[in-house]
């Protein structure tokens, strides 16, 4: 594929999107045929300086394809920043509405997708692709697969991240959770994983090891996972196509059960089987100590995507979902339980004959934690989906709670880790800037979860009780509003621990900026004491 | 032949397919019975689909995720049914594209909260949410009032919901733009068609201002018709045990 090619296809899509823009009469949608103008104008001068003006191909430096990496990784930084930051933001609403501003563009509904979307599939998404494209190289031995299409996976990923967040606070949105962006962006993000199902597949295929090693198992089961589950929940019927809204094809309870299908593994692909992926290289690199069990890793993975996909019915317990479906999902969700803790113990006991190490390393520190918040919330998610328990907790905060264990525990502290791994490794530098930075992230981002859990457990409970308190004489005893009020100190502790965890993120945003500057701070090792000061 | 792991782990396109499959059947057992067993979907008396400006409203409802903190979903609990009314049934969001059940109540339960408040105590509401209620942390929608409701392409919200399996006539289709601004005006020389094709429609002047056709007309008029379809004395309980 030459450059000529290259800049047809990027003035085809800028011309096509002008005239689309031009058409519309959907305010919205032109703004989004601009954005996507635009992005092609910026690839073409990007190419300007990328392609050798003779059309001669650029020789091939190194054995691997890392580029896309490093871009992955400062991506998931940014990302990371930007998700983390609108959660404080819209959590100080919910505790001071004023700061809703009464605007159509900055209320919490519009905002909290963007917090979910920016998260779960900017920061998490780009965590995925990046430590994927790396991992699949390592273990295979071979160059990503198909060229350059690792970078149009890179880069279209990035325009579906601005095309969802842009139509959020547009007022573009399907109203299915984690599922909000519109028909259009949703057949974007179809290509842009095709291309990259194609690119982890293929490099696969060139593998110069005989056995696919397990973390790959988990990276393409995510992804064809993903891709299943992306397609079949935004079937809809666009009112035009020269306009953003569409209708979903199906209604009402099968829609529900869909979206729940799609929206529970989001949470079991995306955020779990994709990041125990993670889990299965970075861990044991880092401490040194080959995987625990492989018969344990083939037994859970088996048994993990295969009940994790039963789940999606314990997000409709009670409602109108026939009760025969309601069972189903809840046996399913109890007995994920075990394949959950059977990635857990993997992962912990990797360090037998290691556990030394997170005296005096703060990256691996930051990775067990992070597999001890997995095995938390893949016993509390079991828990919760039993229907007597969730008659309480369904609707309330614990919920929220218990996302955020796993979100902020599991999956963030597991991508710091590897963040943490690989900047130096990628950018050839000795080592991280401080380690002691690293400590400083670690603490901050843990006492921010266990502000944040705790607060929501306190606050759900309560007000799930007070929702079903009767007096003495039997009336309800209090109304709605009057539990709203009840939250409010929760809320503000809520607030404060997810402040603490994106000060976290910050200080690691620093260490990693000097790290890749190629600064090294002097500083004591961890796990020395502090030289006493010498008296006078 | 004994079994051994590493023919999968050996081979991509298998590790693949076998992982598809795997993945595949629990959707397949849960949700397709769903469309074919007759007792999914309760049969009641009265569930229509939306009239044009209800379904506007909807669209504004989505709009500003709404959803995000209100249910439209009443378990079958003695505080939730005594709280909000009779428990939801499926029947209720057959028409439902897409869903709007929720699933977290920052603010309380909305399936019915049809008639409950007056078409003034919701728009002081949407406006400024804490003149009336003291402890809420609503965000205000004061824009609301002053934004005209885009109606011109209403006709083609109709065709895309009969794409999808609502039941809209060629008629609704046809008056869908007057019937849109004859809901608001209860003077309109249509209302009373726009009542025989969408029975038990409210038609008033939602948001107080005869002069426009405002969002907040749509989005009072979707609040107030919430829940009040079904006739839930002629609703039999047990011939619809699920």
């Amino acid at each position: 594929m030459g450059a000529a090619f290259f800049y047809v296809i990027m003035g085809l899509a800028a011309t096509f999107a002008v005239i689309v823009a031009s058409l519309t009469h959907d305010p919205n949608f032109a703004i989004h045929a601009w954005i996507v103008v635009l992005a092609a104008l910026v690839a073409i001068v990007a190419g300007l300086n990328t392609f050798d003006p003779e059309g001669k191909p650029k020789p091939v430096k190194g054995k691997y394809l890392d580029g896309v990496v490093q871009a992955g990784v400062i991506a998931t930084m940014f990302w990371g920043l930007a998700g983390f930051l609108v959660g404080v933001v819209i959590a100080l609403q919910l505790t001071f509405p004023a700061l809703n501003l009464d605007t159509a563009y900055t209320n919490f509904g519009r905002l909290r997708p963007l917090h979910t979307s920016a998260v779960v599939f900017a920061f998490g998404g780009n965590a995925l692709i990046a430590t994927s494209f790396y991992v699949v190289q390592r273990t295979t031995g071979a160059r990503l697969a198909l060229g350059n299409t690792a970078w149009f996976v890179f880069w279209g990923y990035q325009l579906f991240i601005v095309l969802a967040a842009t139509g959020y606070l547009l007022g573009i949105t399907q109203s299915k959770e984690y599922a909000e962006p519109e028909w259009y962006v949703d057949l974007w993000l179809t290509v842009v994983w095709v291309a990259y199902l194609a690119v982890f597949l293929g490099t696969l295929f060139r593998r110069k090891e005989p056995h696919i090693y397990v973390a790959n198992w988990f990276y393409l089961s995510f992804i064809v996972t993903i891709a299943m589950l992306h397609v079949v929940n935004n079937l809809s019927m666009p009112v035009s196509l020269l306009g953003a809204k569409s209708y979903s094809l199906f209604s009402g309870v099968q829609d529900a059960l869909t979206q729940w299908w799609y929206g529970h593994n989001a949470v079991g692909f995306f955020l779990t089987a994709g990041f125990l992926g993670m889990m299965y290289y970075f861990v044991p690199k880092q401490a040194g100590r080959p995987i625990y069990s492989y018969r344990l890793s083939i037994i859970h993975f088996w048994a993990l995507i295969f009940l994790y996909i039963w789940a999606g019915p314990h997000h409709l317990h009670y409602t109108a979902l026939p009760d025969w479906a309601q069972t189903l999902g809840m046996v399913f969700s109890i007995m994920l339980w075990m394949p959950s803790w059977g990635g857990m113990i993997n992962g912990l006991m990797t360090l037998s004959g290691a556990w030394d190490k997170l005296r005096t390393d703060p990256v691996l520190r930051m990775m067990v934690m992070a597999i001890a918040f997995y095995g938390m919330s893949t016993f509390e998610g079991p828990m919760m989906s039993i229907k007597s328990v969730n008659s309480l907790s369904h609707y309330t905060d614990w919920t929220i709670g218990h996302v955020h264990s796993g979100a902020l525990g599991w999956v963030g502290m597991i991508s710091f880790g590897a963040v943490y791994f690989l900047a130096p490794k990628l950018w050839d530098r000795q080592g991280l800037y401080s380690a002691r930075l690293v400590n400083w992230h670690f603490w901050l981002a843990t006492i921010g979860i266990v502000l944040y859990a705790a607060s929501m457990w306190v606050s759900g409970i309560m007000q799930g009780l007070m929702w079903r308190a009767y007096d003495s004489l039997g009336f309800l005893q209090y109304s709605f509003a009057e539990t709203v009020a009840a939250m409010h100190p929760f809320y503000l502790i809520r607030a404060c621990g997810g402040g603490l965890y994106l000060l976290g993120a910050l200080v690691m945003a620093y260490n990693i900026a000097r790290t890749i500057m190629g600064h090294q701070r002097r500083e004591v090792p961890m796990g020395f004491a502090a030289p006493a000061v010498q008296g006078a | 032949m004994k079994f051994s792991h590493a023919i999968i782990e050996k081979n991509a396109t298998l590790l693949l397919v076998l992982s598809f499959i795997a993945v595949s059947i629990g959707g397949i057992v849960e949700i397709a019975p769903l469309f074919y067993l007759q007792n999914t979907i309760e049969k009641v008396e009265g569930v229509r689909p939306y009239t044009p400006l209800e379904l506007a409203g909807r669209g504004i409802y989505i709009r500003e995720g709404c959803y995000t903190c209100h249910s439209q979903m009443i378990r079958p609990f003695r505080d939730e049914v005594e709280r909000y009314g009779h428990y939801s049934l499926a029947a209720e969001s057959m028409y439902d594209h897409p869903f709007q059940w929720g699933s977290k109540r920052t603010g309380p339960d909305l399936a019915r909260v049809g008639g409950k408040y007056s078409d003034e105590w919701h728009v002081q509401h949407l406006t400024a949410p804490r003149s009336v209620v003291p402890e809420s942390v609503m965000p205000g929608y004061p824009f609301l009032a002053q934004t005209p409701v885009r109606s011109d392409d209403i006709a083609d919200h109709l065709r895309a919901n009969i794409r999808v399996g609502v039941p809209y006539t060629d008629a609704m289709v046809a008056s869908a733009l007057a019937d849109m601004k004859a809901q608001a005006n209860p003077d309109d020389k249509n209302a009373d068609a726009l009542l025989a094709r969408y029975p038990g429609a409210v038609i008033r002047d939602f948001d107080g201002d005869p002069g426009q056709l405002s969002e907040m007309d749509a989005v009072v008029a979707y609040l107030q018709m919430l829940g009040t379809l079904v006739d839930f004395n002629a609703y039999n309980d047990e011939a619809n045990r699920r």
